[in-house]
C-alpha cells in the first residue's frame, strides 16, 4: 500500500478565502479516500469509535473543559438579572455564542462571522433550546420584571475535528455543573445572596441532549463516527443527529448537498443512540467524581486538572520573596532621579471646547500670544521654509500640514 | 489560581492592509471567559504588545505576521502579569528569536502600606493600588508598567524592587520548565 501522500501544492478545497488555511494537498485526498474504501482511519480507529474523551471542571461552577482527542472545548457559564421577553414574561433567556478562537486554528479570524461559525451556532441553539433541555420557567424571579439570563460561551481553544460534538457536550456538561446564586423575594424587592451566604442551587434540566456526527464519503457509501480535521476536509456531507439518553431525537440536520436513504438515516440514528448513552454515562461520573472532589475540599481547577507527571508541565508553589532590603533601594532611586518637571501653566483656549497646537498657528498650550514669534526663532532648521511657508496660511485654521493636534475637552 | 492559556502561531502570511515592510507585524488577542472583548482587553493587549514587540527581534521576520491568542481560563487576581508569563513561555516555546525574555509581576498596596505580591483577587479588592511591571530577563529593567490607583513615588520605587525580585524567582521557573522539556530530546 502506498505511504503517506504528504505532498504540498494541491488546489485548495474550499472556495473561500481563508488567510492561513494549508490546502489539502490531491495526494492526501486520494489517501484518506482509499483508506476509507478499505475501512481504515489514519488514528486507527474502527468505523464506529469516538476518539478518547476526557471532561474536566474548572475552579468555578459551571466551567467545563472537553478534549475529544486532539480538539479541545471550553464552556462557561455565568448569569445575570434581566428584564424578561416581551413575548414571554415568565420564562428565563437563554444564550448561547460560539468562539471560533484563533487559537484553535490559523484559518480562524477574530471576529468574522465565518459560515462554520454561524452553522455551530445555529445548530447548538437548535440543540439546546428549541429541546426544551433547561427548565426556562424556574429561571424567572418575578413575573415580567426580572428574570435569570443564563449565558453559556463556548471557547474553541483545539481544532482537530468535530467541533460541533464538543461543544455540545462542553455546553451541556456546563450547564449541569453549574449553580447559580439564591434569591429571595420580599414583596417587590429582590435580594440576590451571595455564595457564602446561601448555598447556590442547580439549574433544573430535563435531559441532555448530546449530539453525534457522521460523515460521508463517496456519496454516502461510506460513513465515519466522529471525523477528525484530516476527515473533515475530504468528506461529502455530514449529519448531526442530536439525541438524549431516553432515546429522543432532538435535533438532526444534515449538510453538504448528499442524499441518504431512509436505511442509513434510521442506522445512523441507531448508532448514535448507543454512542448517546455512552457519553452521558462518562458526563454523570465526571460530574460525580467533581462533586466528591469539591465536598472533600480538594483544590479544582484548570491547574489541577493538568497532569503533574508529564514532562511538559511543571509547577511551583508559592514561594516568598525577600524584601529586607527594597526599602534602601527605593530610597536610593528615589534621591537620584530628577525632580519632575516644571507644570505648565493652563493654556489659553480660543474657542471653548478645543485646543491647538502646531507649527505656525497660535499656541495655546501653555505660552502666551506674544510668545509666538519667539517660538518660531527657536524652531529646527530644517521645518524653516515650512514655518516660513505656515506664516503665511496662519490665518487659515484648516489647513492641514505639519502635525495640528486639535483636542476637545468634554465637560462632565 | 488564575489560568491564562497561550497560543503563539507564525511566521505566517500577513494582509497587505497590515503588513510593515521591514519587521513582522505582532497581533495580540486577549479572549475573556465570559463574553465578547471589550475595552478592558484592548488595553490588556496593547500592554502585552508592546512588551513583546520591545523583546521580539521583529526585525528578523519582515513582512509576515505573529499572531498570539490568550485564552482566560480563570481570573483570580494578578491576571495581566499572568497573561505577560504565558505570553513570554509561548513564544520561547514557540522558538521565535527574542533579545530578552521577560516576566510579569504584579503589586498590591493595601490600606496599610503594605506591599502584596502576585495578590488575589480579594486582596486586588481591597488594595488602594495596584501596579504590574513588565521586567525584563538582562538587566531587570522595566519594559511596562501599568497601575491603577493612588500612591506615592517612594511606594512606586519599593514596588519596582519587590518586582525585580520577585522576577528573579519567575525566570527560574522559566529555565526549569525548559530545562524539564528539553530534557529527553537535548
Amino acid at each position: 500500500m502506498g505511504g503517506w501522500g504528504m505532498g504540498r501544492g494541491g488546489r485548495p478545497t474550499e472556495n473561500t478565502c481563508r488567510m492561513k488555511d494549508t490546502p489539502l494537498s490531491n495526494c492526501e485526498r486520494d489517501f484518506l479516500l482509499k483508506a476509507i474504501e478499505e475501512k481504515k482511519r489514519l488514528d486507527g480507529r474502527q468505523t464506529y469509535d469516538y476518539r478518547k474523551m476526557k471532561i474536566t471542571f474548572g475552579t468555578d461552577y459551571g466551567c467545563c473543559f472537553v478534549d475529544l482527542g486532539k480538539t479541545r472545548v471550553m464552556a462557561q457559564v455565568s448569569c445575570e438579572l434581566v428584564a424578561p421577553k416581551e413575548s414571554r414574561p415568565n420564562e428565563g433567556i437563554m444564550f448561547f455564542n460560539i468562539e471560533l478562537s484563533p487559537m484553535a486554528s490559523p484559518a480562524f479570524e477574530q471576529g468574522r462571522q465565518s459560515e462554520l461559525s454561524v452553522k455551530l451556532n445555529r445548530q447548538l441553539e437548535r440543540c439546546l433550546r428549541n429541546s426544551k433541555c433547561i427548565d426556562t420557567e424556574s429561571l424567572c424571579v418575578v413575573s415580567g420584571e426580572t428574570v435569570w439570563q443564563i449565558r453559556v460561551d463556548i471557547h474553541m481553544l483545539n481544532h482537530d475535528g468535530n467541533l460541533m460534538d464538543a461543544a455540545s457536550i462542553a455546553a451541556i456538561t456546563a450547564l449541569c455543573h453549574f449553580r447559580r446564586p439564591d434569591v429571595g423575594i420580599q414583596g417587590d424587592e429582590v435580594t440576590v445572596y451571595s455564595p457564602e451566604e446561601r448555598d447556590p442551587i442547580p439549574l433544573s434540566i430535563y435531559h441532555m441532549p448530546i449530539s453525534v456526527s457522521f460523515s460521508f464519503f463517496q456519496q454516502g457509501t461510506y460513513l465515519l463516527v466522529d471525523p477528525c480535521e484530516r476527515e473533515e476536509r475530504v468528506m461529502d456531507g455530514l449529519l448531526m443527529i442530536a439525541m438524549n439518553k431516553h432515546r429522543e431525537i432532538c435535533s438532526i440536520q444534515s449538510s453538504g448537498g448528499i442524499m441518504l436513504l431512509k436505511e442509513q438515516v434510521m442506522r445512523c440514528s441507531k448508532i448514535a443512540s448507543v454512542k448517546v448513552s455512552e457519553i452521558t454515562e462518562l458526563i454523570s461520573k465526571a460530574l460525580e467524581n467533581d462533586k466528591k472532589a469539591r465536598k472533600a475540599g480538594e483544590r479544582c481547577g484548570f491547574a489541577e486538572s493538568m497532569p503533574q507527571e508529564r514532562i511538559t508541565a511543571l509547577k511551583m508553589d508559592e514561594t516568598p520573596v525577600e524584601m529586607t532590603d527594597v526599602t534602601d533601594r527605593a530610597n536610593d532611586i528615589v534621591q537620584n532621579t530628577e525632580a519632575p518637571p516644571q507644570t505648565v501653566p493652563s493654556p489659553v483656549v480660543p474657542v471653548p471646547g478645543v485646543g491647538q497646537i502646531g507649527q505656525g498657528l497660535q499656541n495655546a498650550w501653555g505660552l502666551e500670544e506674544d510668545d509666538e514669534e519667539e517660538e518660531d526663532v527657536s524652531s529646527h532648521e530644517e521645518e524653516e521654509e515650512q514655518v516660513t511657508k505656515m506664516e503665511e496660511e496662519q490665518h487659515e485654521k484648516e489647513s492641514r500640514e505639519g502635525y495640528f493636534i486639535y483636542f476637545n475637552w468634554v465637560h462632565f | 489560581d488564575t489560568s491564562v492559556l497561550a497560543g503563539v502561531y507564525g511566521p505566517a502570511e500577513v494582509k497587505v492592509s497590515k503588513e510593515i515592510y521591514d519587521r513582522a507585524t505582532l497581533e495580540v488577542l486577549v479572549q475573556p471567559k465570559v463574553g465578547l472583548p471589550g475595552v478592558r482587553e484592548r488595553s490588556q493587549e496593547q500592554c502585552v504588545r508592546e512588551t513583546c514587540e520591545a523583546s521580539l527581534l521583529l526585525t528578523l521576520h519582515p513582512r509576515s505576521s505573529l499572531t498570539l491568542i490568550l485564552q482566560v481560563l480563570h481570573d483570580d487576581g494578578s491576571l495581566l502579569s499572568c497573561s505577560l508569563n504565558a505570553a513570554c513561555m509561548a513564544l520561547m516555546d514557540a522558538g521565535l528569536p527574542m533579545s530578552c525574555l521577560f516576566c510579569g509581576v504584579t503589586c498590591a498596596i493595601d490600606t496599610d502600606g503594605q506591599i502584596i505580591t502576585d495578590p488575589t483577587a480579594a486582596q486586588e479588592k481591597e488594595s488602594r493600588a495596584l501596579m504590574t511591571f513588565a521586567i525584563d530577563s538582562k538587566e531587570r529593567r522595566v519594559m511596562m508598567s501599568s497601575t491603577k490607583g493612588s500612591f506615592s513615588v517612594h511606594e512606586m520605587q519599593q514596588c519596582i524592587a519587590v518586582s525585580q525580585k520577585a522576577s528573579e524567582k519567575i525566570f527560574q521557573f522559566y529555565r526549569d520548565s525548559v530545562r524539564r522539556r528539553y530534557s529527553k530530546t537535548l
